[in-house]
């Protein structure tokens, strides 16, 4: 993460201080020069200048500091809780134990599949929703009837809360008895599948993909207007047929525009809960538990604090290395083109 | 054979009823929610399912005497846009400040904002948690303004502060000649001009807040908890209430869903925050 | 009265010198125009003298009062920009009012020059669109306005012409001329072509490399270019420079020897001037003719003709490969790859120093400094 922004602070009012000595020197230089009326003082442009610099660190800090807050308290907090013994349900002594907690959390029978099951989780979401989503947004490109219906129903799932999306999921449309899928399994003569007890994680992705297919659909889709046309004519007339197009042209115009999905998608994928905590629960056993999910169960389930911290800071330590390799990935592109 | 121009338009047609295909797909959980929401408990469960019924607003109207619908909803609503109320009174100065007075950190500082949305929630679950309850912000509204307001500033920031760049700076300086102050060439020039962008900034955090569901899972009970926890509630009693939790899904949907069609266009913009246009 | 004078103004930009001490006096009702090519510092000598960036070191005066460091609003100025800068959700009306209405001026008096401006621009049926439901040379018109209704003592322009098509900006060009009588203003125009220069301006401020190269009227630059840069960059087309030697120089002629082969005498102050010195002819497409080949001294190749009807411009070639450019009659019919015959009008013809600084001819206006 970045330096917080608080250390540069006293840098800015120095700038300014020695902006104040440059234009001391300059006036003197004046005082030189034939003498007319002189005006100075509050209305002068330096010194509105030097007014509005303060005025623009004074609308930044607030939005600033609140982040900073937000970000350092609870985060101290997470790592002295990591190191002390500390369960609400045996108040009292929180001694010091060291990183016992992260020793116990690491080698909990919950970590690995966790970590796994948080790995496929991102993962394979991400490359559904990206492959989707490029496929969908070419397709989208060409003009046909009903196209802006086409474009609403396809973003539409972007907009539906996660609980909602995850229950009419399980019960509507999975359900090994009732659900459409079954019925669709049996039109086709198949033995309906219990999505739920048979691939748990199978069916969070699948909710997961639908919810995100839009979002990268969405973006995309806005990313393919700007392609420019003559590229493609041009492509055309140097004897590229569509495939060689959408390799050669169409793909690396949406280069960019997918590291945003991706990124974003990150973000958002790594703490994947609502969708496991109004389906499965977290299971069978530890079958659809992701880290947030553990540290969850942990935390205000177990109500080992301790315990639910180190997790947490690993949690954080793995975001953090996401974060790392996708803003040098992509962070310097985003600042670049404003 | 085909004449060129008779398989250009076979080619289009072919690929437009893909699109439609695909899109119909991928629509349809959505319009299944909103058909089973107007079946009968009955119908909603039977097997197969059925396309064809005669529909009733029982669901409907039996809302409310399940769960306090409008308790809920109202909870949404002030959450919701409380929080977007003070994420812009603190994204729009902050955004204007490294729009305008840009200077050598102004992208180290956009960057850094970015990076606490990498903060993953549990990270600071606990202590978060522990602090509400020592505070008695825990289930209450208050306490998700707090939070939301804070997850969603750097969007908004990053979002305000790509439609303020985009405003030609001669446009400003015209203001200055013309004798505006700072507060006055913000709200005379800036503001009216940027209306757009800063009420696609409202729906994205009214949308974002909205659907919400790992704090408001986590730090509510009852008395501030907004739709995504009715909704979660209703995942208990497997099967029986499929029409009832179909209709409450449907009700605690459609608004954000029409506000999202209504700036889909504005939103990519702030969803990709500014990289994509 | 309002006249301008810029002491010793320098800017310094992030380390770069852009304008590296500028002295320039503007009196009242004059039409001056900083022209010079892209990177001069023309428009940053225009935003300094606006207050829209900050002096470095030098001083500006008002009619006597220092506006160095006053707030552009406090200057008495305005400016039309380049961009025209109009106020999109406002509309013709109100931004042509808004620094009335801020400055808190009567409402009836408002309406009243706003009417008056709108007279003058033809904008009275225009009043109550958005700038997005005008053509471009109505935003620019309302720009114009918008500055007009202030009744500054100074008015600015930042290359307003430039986003316009080549018919509107020849009728733009009428009106701001028209309207510069009409007003009786001072008017400083920035502007990177060298024509509207030429028809407009009163005085003409030739920037290069953030200094004043020359100041002077439009046929001062065109007869007496002070250095090689305003005679290359004053008249269309361009001056064509020759290579040359002093073989001899007295205090009323020199004569020299062309790279290119042919000598000529010219009347000019040689005093300054050593024998074998490298110096440099410059000669006007319009002051050279083109004769038969046998009998001149000077042969060039023709390379490329075009033919505007009036006139009929050559690009001909040197032995040495310099090029220069022929003005030739309109019926004028060359055959290309032809050798012919040069012969310049000595008399306007223009010699330059090893340094590029022109050598003094008769009649010549002193320069300031």
């Amino acid at each position: 993460m970045e330096t917080p922004r608080s250390l540069s602070f006293p840098r800015a009012s120095l700038s300014n201080k020695d902006k104040r000595a440059n234009r001391m020197s300059t006036s003197s230089i004046r005082a030189g020069s034939p003498a007319v009326h002189t005006t100075s003082g509050p209305s002068s442009v330096q010194g509105e200048h030097r007014r509005k610099n303060r005025i623009g660190l004074a609308m930044l800090s607030p939005s600033v500091l609140v982040l900073l807050i937000w970000m350092a308290v609870p985060l101290a907090m997470t790592i002295y809780f990591s190191l002390i013994r500390y369960n609400l349900l045996y108040p009292g002594d929180n001694e010091f134990v060291g990183l016992e907690n992260y020793y116990y959390f690491l080698t909990d029978a919950g970590f690995t599949s966790g970590a796994l099951n948080t790995l496929w989780l991102v993962g394979s979401v991400l490359l559904i929703s990206v492959i989707a989503g490029v496929l969908i947004a070419v397709l989208v490109d060409n003009a046909f009837w009903g196209r802006g219906i086409v474009r609403v129903m396809l973003i539409s799932p972007f907009f539906i809360m996660p609980t909602v999306s995850a229950l009419v999921w399980k019960n509507l449309l999975l359900h090994p008895v009732s659900g459409v899928f079954a019925a669709v399994w049996r039109f086709f003569g198949a033995t309906p599948i219990d999505w739920f007890s048979e691939y748990p994680l199978g069916a969070i992705i699948m909710i997961v993909s639908w919810q995100w297919i839009p979002f990268a659909v969405l973006i995309l889709m806005t990313a393919m207007q700007s392609l420019d046309q003559e590229q493609k004519d041009a492509a055309r007339l140097d004897g590229a047929g569509p495939i060689n197009v959408f390799i050669h042209i169409t793909l690396p115009h949406l280069a960019r525009p997918i590291a945003v999905v991706v990124m974003i998608e990150t973000i958002f994928l790594l703490s994947i809960f609502a969708e496991i905590f109004t389906t499965t629960g977290g299971g069978p056993g530890y079958e659809t538990t992701n880290l947030a999910f553990l540290i969850y169960t942990q935390a205000l389930l177990q109500f080992d604090v301790g315990m639910a911290s180190s997790g947490g800071l690993i949690a954080v330590v793995i975001a953090n290395i996401a974060a790392f390799l996708l803003i040098r990935m992509i962070g310097k592109n985003l600042t670049d083109k404003s | 054979m085909l004449s060129l121009k008779q398989a250009r338009q076979l080619q289009t047609v072919l690929l437009g009823l893909l699109a439609w295909g695909v899109a119909l797909l991928i629509f349809f959980p959505i319009f299944w929610m909103v058909l089973t929401s107007f079946k009968t408990e009955i119908d909603a469960f039977s097997t197969p399912p059925q396309l064809f019924f005669s529909p009733t607003l029982e669901n409907y109207l039996q809302i409310d005497s399940r769960s306090d619908y409008f308790h809920f909803a109202w909870n949404s609503v002030v959450v919701s846009f409380g929080s977007t109320l003070f994420g812009m009174l603190l994204a729009v100065p902050a955004a204007y400040s490294m729009a305008f007075f840009e200077s050598k950190r102004t992208k180290s500082t956009l960057l850094w904002m970015l990076s606490t949305k990498m903060l993953p929630p549990v990270g600071v679950l606990v202590p978060i948690y522990l602090l509400f309850k020592d505070s008695g912000l825990l289930d209450t509204k208050v306490g998700l303004v707090i939070i939301y307001t804070l997850i969603n500033l750097p969007i908004m920031v990053w979002m305000i502060y790509t439609y303020f760049k985009e405003i030609p700076k001669d446009i400003l300086e015209a203001a200055r000649l013309d004798g505006a102050t700072a507060t006055q060439e913000i709200t005379q020039v800036l503001l009216p001009i940027s209306k757009g962008g800063l009420a696609s900034t409202v729906l994205l955090s009214l949308i974002l807040s909205w659907n919400e569901a790992f704090w408001s899972l986590n730090l509510t009970a009852s008395s501030a908890a907004p739709l995504t926890a009715l909704v979660a509630s209703y995942s208990s009693p497997e099967g029986l209430f499929w029409a009832k939790l179909s209709a409450v899904s449907t009700l605690a949907c459609a608004p954000i869903l029409i506000f999202g069609w209504l700036s889909q266009k504005q939103l990519v913009r702030g969803l990709s925050f500014g990289a994509v246009k | 009265m309002s006249d301008l004078k810029i002491r010793n103004l320098k800017k310094v930009f992030e380390g770069l010198e852009i304008i590296k001490g500028v002295n320039l006096d503007i009196n009242d009702h004059e039409f001056v125009v900083f022209v010079g090519p892209s990177g001069c510092g023309k428009s940053t000598l225009l935003r300094l003298i606006a207050g829209l960036e900050e002096v470095t070191s030098g001083s500006i005066y008002l009619d006597d009062r220092e506006i160095t460091d006053l707030a552009p609003a406090k200057r008495d100025l305005a400016m039309v920009f380049q961009s025209y800068a109009l106020y999109p959700h406002k509309t013709v009306r109100k931004n042509m009012s808004f620094a009335l209405d801020l400055a808190g001026v009567d409402k009836a008096v408002i309406d009243q020059k706003v009417n008056d401006a709108a007279r003058i621009l033809e904008l009275d049926h225009l009043l109550d669109r958005k700038p997005k439901a005008l053509s471009g040379g109505q935003r620019q018109r309302v720009a114009i306005g918008r500055a007009i209704v202030r009744q500054p003592k100074v008015f600015l322009f930042d290359e307003p012409l430039s986003n316009l098509d080549a018919a509107l900006r020849v009728q733009m060009r009428l009106e701001l001329a028209r309207l510069h009588q009409e007003l009786n203003a001072t008017m400083i125009y920035v502007t990177h072509d060298q024509v509207e220069a030429m028809t407009l301006a009163d005085k003409v401020v030739v920037l290069n490399g953030g200094r004043i190269e020359q100041v002077g009227s439009p046929l001062e630059l065109y007869h007496y270019p002070v250095n090689q840069f305003v005679a290359g960059f004053i008249g269309t087309p361009k001056m064509a420079f020759l290579k040359a030697r002093v073989k001899g120089a007295s205090p009323h002629s020199v004569s020299l020897t062309l790279e290119c082969g042919p000598e000529y005498t010219l009347e000019l102050d040689g005093s300054q001037l050593n024998v074998g010195e490298e110096v440099t002819l410059g000669v006007r497409p319009e002051h050279i003719q083109v004769t038969q080949s046998a009998d001149s001294p000077f042969k060039v190749h023709l390379d490329v003709a075009e033919h505007l009807g009036a006139d009929t411009y050559c690009y001909v070639k040197a032995s040495t490969g310099e090029t220069l450019t022929v003005r030739a009659p309109g019926d004028f019919e060359p055959g290309l790859g032809d050798q012919v015959g040069l012969q310049p009008d000595l008399a306007r013809c223009h010699l330059f120093d090893g340094q590029g600084v022109a050598i003094p001819k008769p009649g010549a206006p002193a320069q300031a400094a």
